[in-house]
């Protein structure tokens, strides 16, 4: 007698809803899903390899391109556990760019991971709306760094320079008239800072009418609402952190438990669900859009009454001014040391964690004295959520699949690494 | 002789329909992508000739000109034969439509009857595709829309049964005469909910967002036509609209009274809105029921197959019933305004 296997379906790696290249060996029963197996691996670019050849300043570009939907906050990441190894610790006006440009990616990350979700739930119109506002703030990386993705502006010991006093504005073309010019660069007649600030205070707004589109919305509540669910003892042992954690109802966040840069200096809170449903880690991440915007408007601030350097005075790992290594021998002798040997770090090993927006992301140097690291170690928040797949969607039916896949806010960059 | 100019004059009669029907499909596409582009905060196509006025041609030669890709392990003549099955019905459907008083190709009386016929058709050339692609997501499609278009077709068939019994008659151009008086008199007023049932039925019967688990482009990527390309692709493509098309078209013809002006009945309006042919006011009628659909697919999120399943048996089909029932008691005692009119 012949029995009954069950479907087996290749989902992925060249899929709508697969986030980049994942692919599952999915058990079909029927449309209930009986077993997904995640295949990984298809973007694996051996950062942490390529970070033990080069000079320490020069992989920071590379953690951007970890996670690609939060640039900042991987650069923040690194750049703290080199700080630790070296001692050093940046003054106070490069953290508070440091905390407002993390939050800024932290909507730039949320506001993809809604699109898309939304996007694999059916609802269209939300990705196009989160890009609307994604340009701005993309807009924001670009001014200060010059590259709207992978910025690399953090360093060891501040940022790379200053916010700038002027932002870039749009000219007439043959896409712009002038009416839209003139509304385009409304905002930007002042410096980055007041461009940011308009952003923050049209922001809340804005989540308003993301939320009319979906929170209420029956369809919605039907297909997130009791799927995915994982109980907070669960959570802990699967090694949750970042929204998937407090989704399942455990207040734990790196910036308020363990603050880093000026992170106790500011006002925020920390939102939790109650389920541990997609819908719960939905209503967090919308929260936490919200909470982010607090605490930029704080940064903002605090930033508009206090100039001051945004990096330390020591030579040997900051490179000096442009004019003073035109006129001046030593500073010249230190650019060339800094942009060839690189600085040396001392020997020791540290772990620096960041509240990155997908959860912790941690990073684990080893140090032998050299100018490069002897081992680099990323922790990408992803990781463990994704391995978590598998127990999150058994039982539930293959459009489910897709739902759980997108909330646990998956990427691919820093998960293959 | 004179049956060869009969068949002459039908052929005549039968381009007549399918040529503007395909140009409409054709702008229909091109409003979709408008409509939802200025619903999204952005532009849509306006690259190919005046406004992206001619994008839709520009598409069509694109498919046309792409090469057939015949997966070698399919069943290469049901793969062939299911773009077909899929499209004649969808064009068969329109020999019954009243365009306007006395305009239709067939004033058959069994219209009614012949439009679900047609509708349910063309599920086989969806099942066939899928089963003939011999892939495992054209499979998922298909498996869905053969339960779909069975759940869906039962509820949207009580709805004709109650249109049926208000107007007495199976007659598409009966029934909209049926409704002559005033706007009040259309039928979708006594039969709102049936109306809202068929609307539903409808979108789900084609297919289309929030009901479009056939497809299901983030689940199943395309569902049953996942392995088809160029020709066969816009086949598929020109059947879907097709049929939004009929459905629009049914439903202004059943519950907004087709070509009946909408001024009817009204001292003054009457008068100054007379010139306006009928078909006009039938096509804004379709245009309306159109927009809707284009509308739903810019800002739901698309449904779980259960729960499509649900809410058809459990929502839609008792809603039927019990109108029905409804129905049956207004006729039977003549309720005004829709009921008291003698010979019906």
């Amino acid at each position: 007698m012949s029995s009954i296997r069950n479907f087996t379906l290749n989902f992925g790696p060249q899929h709508p809803s697969a986030h980049g290249v994942l692919r599952l060996i999915v058990e079909l029963d029927g449309e209930v899903v009986q077993r997904c197996d995640p295949h990984i691996g298809l973007l694996h670019r051996a950062t942490e390899k390529l970070a033990e050849t080069k000079p320490y300043n020069q992989s920071i570009g590379y953690m951007d391109r970890l996670d690609y939907v939060s640039m900042m906050c991987n650069e923040h990441g690194y750049v703290l556990a080199i700080e630790k190894l070296l001692g050093v610790t940046p003054p106070i006006r490069a953290q508070y760019i440091r905390v407002m440009f993390d939050e800024i990616t932290r909507i730039l990350n949320h506001l993809l991971w809604l699109g898309a979700h939304a996007l694999d739930l059916g609802a269209m119109a939300l990705f196009l709306y989160c890009f609307r506002e994604r340009e701005d703030l993309l807009d924001c990386y670009e001014a200060v760094s010059g590259a709207r993705m992978h910025a690399t502006y953090y360093r060891p010991g501040g940022v790379y320079r200053d916010l700038p006093n002027k932002m870039p504005q749009y000219e007439a073309s043959e896409w712009h008239n002038k009416s839209d010019v003139t509304r385009l660069n409304r905002a930007r007649e002042g410096s980055l800072l007041d461009f940011i600030e308009d952003f923050s205070k049209r922001f809340p707004a804005l989540v308003d009418e993301y939320e009319t589109l979906l929170t209420d919305n029956r369809i919605w509540k039907q297909r997130t609402v009791g799927i995915g669910v994982v109980t907070p003892a669960r959570a802990l042992q699967l090694g949750f952190t970042g929204p998937m954690l407090r989704g399942s109802g455990i207040e734990w966040d790196l910036r308020k438990k363990q603050p880093y840069a000026v992170y106790d200096k500011l006002d925020f809170d920390i939102p939790i669900g109650i389920n541990g449903d997609c819908y719960d880690r939905y209503l967090v991440r919308m929260e936490e859009l919200r909470q982010s915007n607090r605490i930029i408007t704080q940064c903002v601030e605090w930033l508009k009454k206090n100039p001051g350097p945004v990096a330390i005075d020591n030579h040997k790992i900051v490179a000096p001014k442009r004019e003073e290594m035109k006129g001046n021998m030593e500073s010249l002798i230190h650019h060339f040391k800094l942009f060839s040997e690189g600085y040396c770090v001392p020997e020791g090993e540290s772990y620096a964690a960041v509240e990155h927006p997908k959860g912790e992301f941690g990073v684990y140097l080893i140090s032998d004295g050299a100018n490069k690291p002897y081992r680099v170690k990323i922790r990408p928040a992803g990781f463990s959520h994704l391995a978590a797949l598998d127990e999150m969607c058994r039982g539930h039916m293959l459009a489910d699949l897709v739902a759980v896949l997108s909330s646990q806010d998956i990427v691919f960059g820093e998960i293959d690494r | 002789m004179d049956t060869i100019m009969n068949l002459l004059w039908i052929a005549l009669k039968i381009l007549a329909i399918v040529l503007p029907l395909t140009i409409s499909v054709a702008y229909l596409t091109l409003a979709e992508r408008k409509v939802i582009a200025y619903m999204h905060s952005r532009i849509g196509p306006n690259r190919v000739g005046f406004l992206g006025l001619l994008q839709p041609f520009a598409d069509v030669l694109k498919l046309l000109l792409k090469e057939m890709v015949i997966p070698s392990q399919s069943n290469r003549y049901l793969f062939l034969a299911a773009p077909v099955l899929v499209l004649a019905p969808a064009l068969a459907a329109w020999a019954v439509i009243p365009f306007s008083k006395g305009l239709v190709l067939a004033n058959i009386n069994a219209g009614l009857l012949y439009i679900f016929m047609m509708s349910s058709l063309s599920v086989y050339g969806v099942l066939i595709a899928g089963w003939a692609s011999n892939s495992k997501y054209a499979m998922l499609g298909a498996l869905r829309a053969a339960a779909q278009t069975v759940s869906y077709e039962i509820a949207m068939g009580f709805a004709f049964v109650g249109v049926l019994l208000a107007a007495g008659s199976m007659n598409l151009q009966t029934i909209v005469l049926a409704q002559s008086g005033n706007i009040l008199h259309w039928y979708f007023l006594p039969l709102l909910p049936l109306f809202f049932v068929y609307w539903i039925s409808g979108v789900a019967e084609t297919n289309r967002h929030p009901f479009d688990m056939v497809e299901g482009e983030s689940e199943i990527v395309a569902g049953f036509h996942v392995e088809y390309a160029g020709a066969g692709f816009a086949l598929f493509f020109l059947a879907e609209y097709a049929n939004m098309i009929l459905i629009s078209a049914v439903a202004s013809l059943l519950f907004l009274g087709g070509w009946l002006s909408p001024f009817e009945g009204i001292p003054l309006l009457e008068n100054v809105f007379a010139f306006v042919p009928g078909l006009v006011w039938f096509v804004l009628k379709m245009g309306f029921f159109l927009f809707l659909y284009i509308w739903l697919r810019a800002t739901f999120p698309r449904y779980r197959y259960d729960q499509v399943m649900r809410l058809g048996w459990k929502v839609l089909i008792p809603i039927t019933l019990i109108w029905i029932v409804v129905v049956s008691f207004a006729v039977k005692f003549n309720i005004g305004p829709w009921f008291n009119q003698a010979g019906v």
